[in-house]
């Protein structure tokens, strides 16, 4: 139920990129589409009544989340963060250039 | 043995140290970045070379990262495939580094360039020596961001309005990816690809897998761009400076697609029928519809990109086959394509650079006034439209050749309907840029200066001599090693566990 709950957000994410006009709704979209996938990475990490991964001297190994994903996220969130903050700066530059965020009117190149 | 595993991680260290040390120093000193760009390309092609020589000795290398033995660590792995990737892409990429001393004088700031130009070869680099799939996905990651960077790297309106266009398509094509990646480890355990394969070999076909390789085919669709998913290129590669957009068409769209494309299918997950009929019919789409587009356009860059559509659906074509003489064809292809589709957007850049337009009908009888450039876009014209004794000739004719004997005539047809059309839109280019009279305002035209020209005659004697590749003794050394590599499939694991 919670991995289809995780599919709808990243399907609003896709929803979000191909319908919106405004780049930052966009963007918006692209960071709701990322956070989906990061959460899903962690949700197939969770093992149920799991305990977080630490050892300590007297403690069985028994019933701990994965930890790799953990890790992996925070890496994927580093890039994410970087892919934000590219998109937002070009966001910044076409407003400069076009006076505006609606894409429909930012169309010079066709063909 | 030891010593020749130490070169692995190189290709990576080399050019992410000169980025950093360029973005450091380069502003301060003149002439520094133009050094360092040039220094690290003629130190990773020399690596390169040495390599080739190191891997048909020892077939395959692993390097384990931190000395953390795989499938825990992360692994570089070095094999045939591999090998040949890094020639190609190092080759370009020391001649689009000479190149743009001269032609990136027209922008401010040249210590960006070298710095991001220097960022995505190292993430290219590193998505051709890694064997780790969500290493994979990081320095894929690390190539892109720097592309996005490069392509608005003019910041007029048209490169934003590419540049933002391509960022949101690619990173969206980076989360299937990463979705499908995780997909895989929920299902393995594992990250480390030669052991997915081991894995995955003995569960055969299910729902997983048949959804992780969905989200492949979209994800590297994106970035390689395949027909469905091609809406972005035409308007991110000619927008980007011209040693950039020979570097976007020439390597980056394949290594990031194509390359990740085989070693995924083939060496991991294995080649279902039903995916190599998907291929064939991507390919065979992308070379028709590449080319109809191509054809009326009159934006000399655009029409390249256009190109690079179709050629890219010819080499998906012959891997897709699946018999060694379609990968063979595929592979040649991939290396014929690098060579001159980048030295075709050179000689458009050389062109921009002496005239600043790009406007094909504005051009004319440019072959007088430039005849580097003009002999140069003749060679690589002919080169891609596949007439002999060239070297787009001899990829081409493998491929009809493999497609009409796994019997596809169909497809056959469609490869050679795309190179006669292609043979047409080049006759258009070198018609009216090259050859026919000189308008009077191109009188004062010079040609390029010497640094740029160099490049140009080095990748064009590349295409001339292209053919010799399928010489025996020479083919044995490039080429067969990584037929090897993809034609064996999931062989790859017990190599790449051997090798430890």
């Amino acid at each position: 139920m919670i991995y289809f709950l995780c599919l709808v957000l990243f399907a609003l994410g896709l929803f979000c990129i191909l319908r919106k006009r405004n780049i930052i709704k966009i963007i918006i979209g692209v960071i709701i589409s990322e956070y989906a996938v990061n959460l899903f990475f962690i949700l197939v990490a969770y093992r149920m009544q799991g305990r977080a991964p630490i050892y300590a001297p007297n403690a069985s190994i028994v019933n701990m989340v994965d930890v790799l994903p953990q890790a992996l996220v925070l890496t994927s969130i580093i890039i994410g963060l970087s892919t934000t903050i590219l998109l937002i700066g070009l966001a910044m530059k076409i407003y400069e250039k076009y006076h505006t965020f609606d894409i429909t009117k930012i169309k010079e190149l066709k063909g | 043995m030891i010593l020749s595993t130490n070169l692995i991680p190189l290709f990576i260290i080399i050019p992410l140290a000169c980025s950093f040390v360029i973005a450091i120093a380069g502003k301060r000193i003149k002439g520094f970045p133009e050094a360092m760009g040039v220094l690290a390309t003629v130190c990773l092609l020399a690596i390169s070379c040495i390599s080739l020589k190191v891997v048909h000795v020892h077939q395959v290398l692993v390097y384990s990262v931190g000395a953390w033995k795989p499938p825990v660590g992360i692994a570089l792995v070095m094999d045939g495939l591999t090998v040949f990737m890094l020639c190609t892409v190092n080759l370009i990429a020391f001649a689009i580094s000479v190149y743009a001393i001269d032609y990136m004088r027209r922008y401010t700031a040249q210590w960006k360039f070298y710095t991001l130009f220097l960022l995505m070869l190292s993430g290219m680099n590193g998505v051709i020596v890694t064997g780790d799939i969500f290493n994979l996905y990081v320095f894929l990651e690390i190539a892109s961001l720097a592309s996005f960077a490069l392509v608005a790297f003019g910041t007029e309106r048209h490169e934003l309005e590419a540049a933002f266009k391509y960022a949101v398509m690619s990173t969206l094509g980076s989360l299937f990816i990463l979705f499908a990646i995780v997909l895989l480890y929920s299902f393995t355990s594992t990250l480390n690809m030669a052991d997915i394969a081991a894995i995955l070999v003995p569960k055969g076909k299910n729902n997983v897998i048949l959804m992780v390789m969905v989200l492949f085919i979209m994800g590297f669709g994106l970035k390689a761009a395949l027909v469905p998913f091609h809406a972005w290129l035409p308007d991110a590669h000619p927008s980007a400076p011209a040693p950039i957009s020979a570097m976007l068409s020439g390597v980056l769209i394949k290594s990031l697609g194509i390359y990740a494309l085989c070693r995924i299918f083939l060496n991991v997950i294995g080649f279902f029928p039903m995916v190599a009929s998907i291929f064939m019919f991507l390919g065979a789409l992308s070379m028709i519809v590449g080319v109809l587009l191509a054809i009326g356009q009159w934006d000399f860059k655009r029409l390249l990109a256009y190109h690079s559509i179709s050629q890219i659906g010819y080499i998906v074509l012959g891997i897709s086959l699946g018999t060694p003489l379609g990968i063979l064809g595929g592979l040649f292809h991939l290396f014929n394509h690098s060579v001159f589709k980048s030295l075709l957007f050179l000689d458009s850049g050389a062109v921009d650079y002496a005239t600043g337009t790009r406007d094909l009908q504005q051009m004319g009888g440019l072959a007088k006034k430039m005849p580097v450039t003009g002999a140069t876009s003749f060679i690589a014209s002919m080169s891609i439209a596949g007439i002999p004794p060239f070297n787009g000739f001899w990829s081409k004719f493998l491929i009809i050749f493999a497609t009409v004997q796994s019997g596809h005539y169909g497809y056959a047809f469609l490869a050679v309907l795309a190179s006669v059309l292609t043979l047409a839109s080049f006759t258009k280019v070198m018609k009216y840029a090259f050859w026919g009279t000189l308008r009077d305002k191109w009188n004062g035209v010079k040609e390029v200066p010497i640094l740029m020209k160099l490049p140009l005659i080095l990748l064009a004697s590349v295409c001339v001599i292209g053919g010799v590749l399928l010489i025996p003794v020479v083919r044995e050394l490039f080429l067969n090693s990584a037929v090897r590599v993809l034609s064996e499939g999931s062989h790859y694991t017990a190599t790449v566990m051997k090798a430890l």
